[in-house]
């Protein structure tokens, strides 16, 4: 049992910060533009895939560098010649200009790479035994990913309320006109918010991709997860993005872990209607439990649980 | 006696093409199509009763429409399971009836929050529906669907709809239905109210109205017309399964009324049948078709927020006016370097996707035999790209001329 609760806890922090990588790129960039960006996904398996072909030719570390950087400028040149066009049309047509992006990317990652998962591998330098708790090992690989996660929040954290880019940034969220008065490029900001939360997006793919699968469902998949931790965490909030990423992460790896049933906690036989209902494991309840947790939230609080505003 | 014949000709006009069209397209594949034209047509409606009418920007519509599908397939199991003497033409309101609880049910739930908050509710409800389709077993049928066979039915008047054509009958009348249905709701004191809360939620409080209230009866009604298309769809492909219900058609929805325009009534109309067109026909045409259809859509957003239908109304109007003299020349100077552009892009997507999916071996593009491992053909398609798209970004500027002056003659013939 405690073994169960140690591992658990591990991989759901880890699970979970994964999440936050997408989920603070998302957040900054909604904050800003008002736009939910549905390719913030896409730009994570774009991550991957990158940090595979580059694995493929040079190794793992320069893929480690290069693919969140290629993916950022990929990132940067969306907003400046698409995004920024649709400005004036509204809202709506951004974030259906984003849904179409994240259609075309998948169709081309699937053109490119084939819809199988492709081969992409833990590097030899970090594939052994990192500890060893109860019996269970612990892969170095998962170490490096929560380490690189930890560091990256570390590195934002410093970023944004410590230097006067992160103070720029700030006010551009906010006063987007006050801050353009005093001389600073707000358009240029923007874009460069919108490459950077792209290459926290790619860096996620690049270490997510050996870990889990890398294939063209990968964004598909974990979108709307992401939608989730960012509206339960409260649109705009940093920390409440921070908080749900972990919740989320947490849920999910102990409610895969559990096997209890309605069965087994009052006999196999079901009452009449509920055949179905009655054998579910919670194991199996896991994928619809964040969606679950999201309605419940925004019928309670449609501000998520730290956020300010509601649209 | 002129206002009536104005009313009434677009609606003989539409039930003409009904009869018409399985007389003009009548082979097997074509009639089938015109089965889910009919179909997606209702779909896309009911979606914009949502998106344009309402201003609720939906990404689980496909909930309504697969539950209606799948109560009415189940209905039609039990029918035949208890020799019941119920006829075919029922099941499309059992799917209706069925979207149109589970429509009151989930809108209470997210209909209090327009904007982004009923849009991220409807994305949750969504994934959460298509995810327990893997729980409730019984119910979905798991990763194979529910099966079931129409033609097992009750007849009605000697109608067994085993046959296509019959089947296309039953989605043509309740097409047809739906959309007469549909529009009268338009133009009802509801209709302009859900407009009204659209545009102004604050003032339609004032007047006092309950947006929300609105909100919620244009959900239900517009999950009811989900619901009979569903049920259609569940009588015409005798199967319904997980991915009927699931983000995939949820967002094929928004693509057709999208790309057919929401601003009007029969841009949803126009979607539905370029997009189903699109889906069955480009697919045989290259494997690289949901690309183009990505790109197709991503273009409307970019360059005609309005759809298929606003460029078309935009033009009738042009050509009412008699502007055509002013727009035709810019057209001109426009349109080689637009087709050269657009060849460009077709031939790179080709080429790329023989090169990748096939190891490249030679091919026919337009007519004409092409290797694609040689230079060639990518320095062509290269070149017809950047010159073709160099000279429209040149040339646009007229287009945008004329266009203006054409709108100032409308504007002033408005005011006289």
């Amino acid at each position: 049992m405690l073994e169960i609760l140690a591992f658990s806890t591990l991989n759901g922090v880890l699970y979970g910060m994964l999440l936050f990588m997408l989920a603070s790129g998302l957040t900054l960039v909604f904050s800003m533009m008002g736009v939910l960006n549905f390719a913030h996904v896409s730009f994570y398996m774009l991550g991957a895939y990158f940090g595979f072909e580059i694995e493929r030719r040079l190794g793992f570390w320069p893929g480690f560098v290069i693919a969140p950087i290629a993916v950022g400028a990929i990132g940067a040149a969306v907003e400046r010649f698409g995004l920024r066009r649709l400005h004036r049309l509204g809202h709506v047509s951004e974030l259906l200009f984003t849904f179409g992006l994240a259609f075309v990317i998948e169709q081309l990652v699937e053109m490119i790479w084939g819809k199988l998962p492709v081969d992409y591998r833990v590097p030899p330098s970090l594939d052994f035994v990192a500890f060893r708790l109860f019996d269970t090992t612990y892969p170095a690989y998962k170490v490096f990913m929560l380490a690189t996660a930890v560091a990256m929040f570390a590195a934002l954290f410093v970023v944004l309320k410590r230097t006067r880019v992160g103070l720029v940034i700030q006010a551009a969220l906010t006063h987007p006109e006050m801050v353009a008065m005093l001389g600073h490029d707000v358009p240029r900001v923007f874009m460069l918010v919108f490459g950077a939360g792209a290459a926290l997006a790619g860096l996620a793919g690049a270490i997510a991709g050996p870990a889990l699968v890398t294939q063209p469902t990968m964004a598909a998949l974990l979108g709307p997860i992401l939608f989730v931790v960012i509206v339960v965490g409260g649109l705009g909030s940093l920390a409440g993005a921070f908080v749900a990423s972990l919740l989320i992460g947490l849920v999910q790896t102990f409610a895969v872990a559990m096997n209890g049933s309605l069965a087994a906690l009052f006999g196999p036989v079901a009452p009449p209607g509920l055949g179905d209902l009655w054998q579910v494991t919670v194991a199996q309840l896991a994928p619809i439990l964040p969606y679950l947790l999201l309605v419940v939230i925004l019928i309670v609080r449609p501000t998520g649980l730290m956020g300010t505003r509601e649209t | 006696m002129r206002a009536a014949v104005q009313f009434l000709w677009p609606w003989a006009g539409l039930a003409a093409a009904f009869l018409l069209a399985p007389v003009v397209f009548s082979s097997p594949t074509a009639l089938t199509m015109e089965s889910v034209m009919g179909i997606m047509i209702i779909f896309a409606l009911s979606y914009n009763m949502l998106l344009g009418q309402t201003g609720l920007l939906s990404f689980g519509h496909a909930v309504y429409y697969g539950l209606g599908g799948f109560v009415a397939i189940h209905a039609m199991n039990a029918v035949i399971h208890d020799r019941l003497a119920v006829p075919v033409v029922v099941i499309p309101l059992v799917g209706g009836l069925a979207g149109l609880g589970f429509g009151i049910l989930f809108g209470l739930v997210s209909t209090r929050r327009a904007g982004l908050v009923f849009s991220m509710i409807s994305l949750g409800l969504g994934e959460l529906v298509s995810s327990s389709s893997f729980i409730l077993r019984g119910f979905f049928g798991g990763e194979e669907g529910v099966t079931t066979n129409r033609a097992k039915l009750a007849p009605l008047l000697g109608l067994k709809f085993g046959p296509q054509i019959q089947v296309y009958g039953l989605v043509a009348v309740c097409c047809f239905l739906c959309i007469a249905a549909m529009y009268a709701l338009t133009r009802t004191p509801f209709g302009r109210i859900s407009n009204a809360v659209r545009d102004n939620p604050e003032r339609v409080q004032y007047i006092g109205y309950s947006a929300r209230r609105i909100r919620l009866i244009a959900f239900s009604l517009s999950a009811f017309f989900a619901g009979v298309a569903g049920g259609l769809a569940a009588i015409n492909f005798e199967i319904m399964n997980a991915q009927q219900l699931g983000a995939q058609q949820s967002g094929v929805v928004l693509l057709m009324t999208y790309i057919g325009g929401v601003d009007t009534f029969v841009g949803p109309i126009l979607g539905a049948i370029i997009v189903t067109f699109l889906q069955i026909n480009l697919s045989d045409l290259t494997s690289a078709w949901q690309l183009y259809f990505g790109l197709m859509f991503i273009a409307v957003v970019s360059f005609a927020p309005g759809g298929v239908a606003g460029l078309l109304f935009r033009h009738w109007e042009a050509a009412r006016s008699g502007a055509w003299h002013r727009l035709a020349p810019a057209y001109a100077m426009v349109a080689p370097g637009l087709v050269a552009a657009l060849i460009g892009v077709v031939m790179l997507i080709e080429l790329g996707n023989r090169r990748l999916t096939d190891e490249g071996s030679p091919m026919t593009m337009f007519g004409v035999a092409i290797d694609p491992s040689s230079i060639a053909p990518w320095a062509t398609a290269l070149g017809l790209f950047a010159v073709g798209a160099a000279a429209t970004r040149l040339l646009w500027p007229k287009v945008a001329d004329a266009w203006a002056l054409v709108d100032k003659g409308l504007q002033a013939r408005g005011r006289a």
